[in-house]
């Protein structure tokens, strides 16, 4: 049945690859990357976050007006983030006034 | 002219279709982007807190590292590998609603009833050594061998809110799962109600992933050196 999912080993296999991926969050955090440290953190659990919407939470295999409706979500909220770090992050720009 | 669903056949192993939608694959399609456009209520109502995490880190970078190295990272690890289990076994309880095995239904939800409450009683552990280190209300939000300077009341504060707002959905998500499980109990046949059981599973799916960015956020911002 399509709307029932996938068959429980593919649950089993991004579970896995979700366990692996925690591993990294920590293990990287440990290490010294500079800047690219949270890039790296946000990185593997924008990887986590795909792994679920796609697989747990049925995306790859519903109807495409659930994955737009996800993807909206987050539109909305990058728009949300852009927007207020665009001011945030251009306020000393113009120097001293 | 009645407003009621066709009341159930008992006999049936599928819901009743409610008069307003053709089909039961229509209601259904319906019933998961209702969810779905809830979720993404959601995600902006937790975005609103990410944004402002985003700014106060943004201009208070060293003390929010320093600060995150206070966290607990053992038990924030264990915490989110509970909730990733959860994930799977909320998946799994799903899969079972879809092949009417009521038996392996009732236990995957109440093994995810037990996993939410654990990460509960975890995050209450943290938050008692919170409160005995004098960081809740974070009124001196600084451990009290430290001085308190610009930003370390923005981390706590910050950090109770968000891990208190997502302890908060954990709760009531696992309130929902106890009543699936009254569900699961009682109906004649559980695949009639897979939908219900597919959506409360989505939500709590929502929950996992808004604690997958809460964990390196809060508590693995500078962990080296």
């Amino acid at each position: 049945m399509d709307e029932a999912g996938p068959s429980p080993s593919v649950y089993y296999r991004v579970f896995a690859a979700l366990a692996v991926l925690l591993a990294l969050t920590v293990g990287l955090a440990f290490v010294d990357l500079g800047r690219f440290n949270t890039a790296a953190a946000l990185s593997v659990a924008w990887l986590k976050a795909v792994l679920v919407v796609l697989y747990f939470m049925h995306v790859r295999y519903g109807k495409r007006l659930i994955a737009l409706t996800a993807a909206a979500g987050l539109v909305w909220l990058a728009i949300m983030l852009g927007l207020t770090l665009c001011d945030y992050m251009t306020r000393d720009w113009l120097g001293p006034r | 002219m009645t407003t009621q669903a066709v009341p159930p056949d008992m006999a049936s192993d599928q819901p009743a279709l409610a008069h307003h939608f053709d089909d039961l694959a229509q209601q259904r399609a319906a019933a998961s982007f209702g969810m779905w456009l809830f979720l993404a209520s959601e995600i902006m109502f937790f975005g609103g807190l990410f944004t402002i995490y985003a700014v106060y880190r943004n201009l208070n970078p060293e003390v929010f590292g320093h600060e995150s190295r206070h966290l607990d990272i053992v038990l924030g690890t264990v915490n989110t590998a509970v909730l990733l289990t959860s994930s799977l076994s909320v998946a799994m309880a799903v899969h079972a609603a879809h092949h009417n095995r009521r038996k392996a239904l009732l236990l995957l939800l109440g093994a995810t009833v037990a996993l939410g409450s654990a990460f509960l009683v975890i995050k209450g552990i943290e938050y008692s050594h919170k409160l005995d280190d004098g960081l809740f209300p974070p009124t001196a939000a600084t451990h009290p061998a430290e001085p308190v300077v610009q930003g370390s009341k923005l981390f706590y504060g910050l950090y109770f809110a968000m891990t208190g707002v997502h302890a908060l959905h954990m709760a009531i998500g696992i309130g929902v799962m106890l009543w699936l499980m009254l569900l699961a109990a009682r109906a004649p046949h559980v695949r009639a109600r897979a939908t219900p059981i597919e959506n409360a599973g989505l939500y709590w799916h929502l929950v996992d992933v808004i604690w997958i960015f809460l964990f390196p956020l809060l508590y693995l911002i500078d962990r080296n050196g």
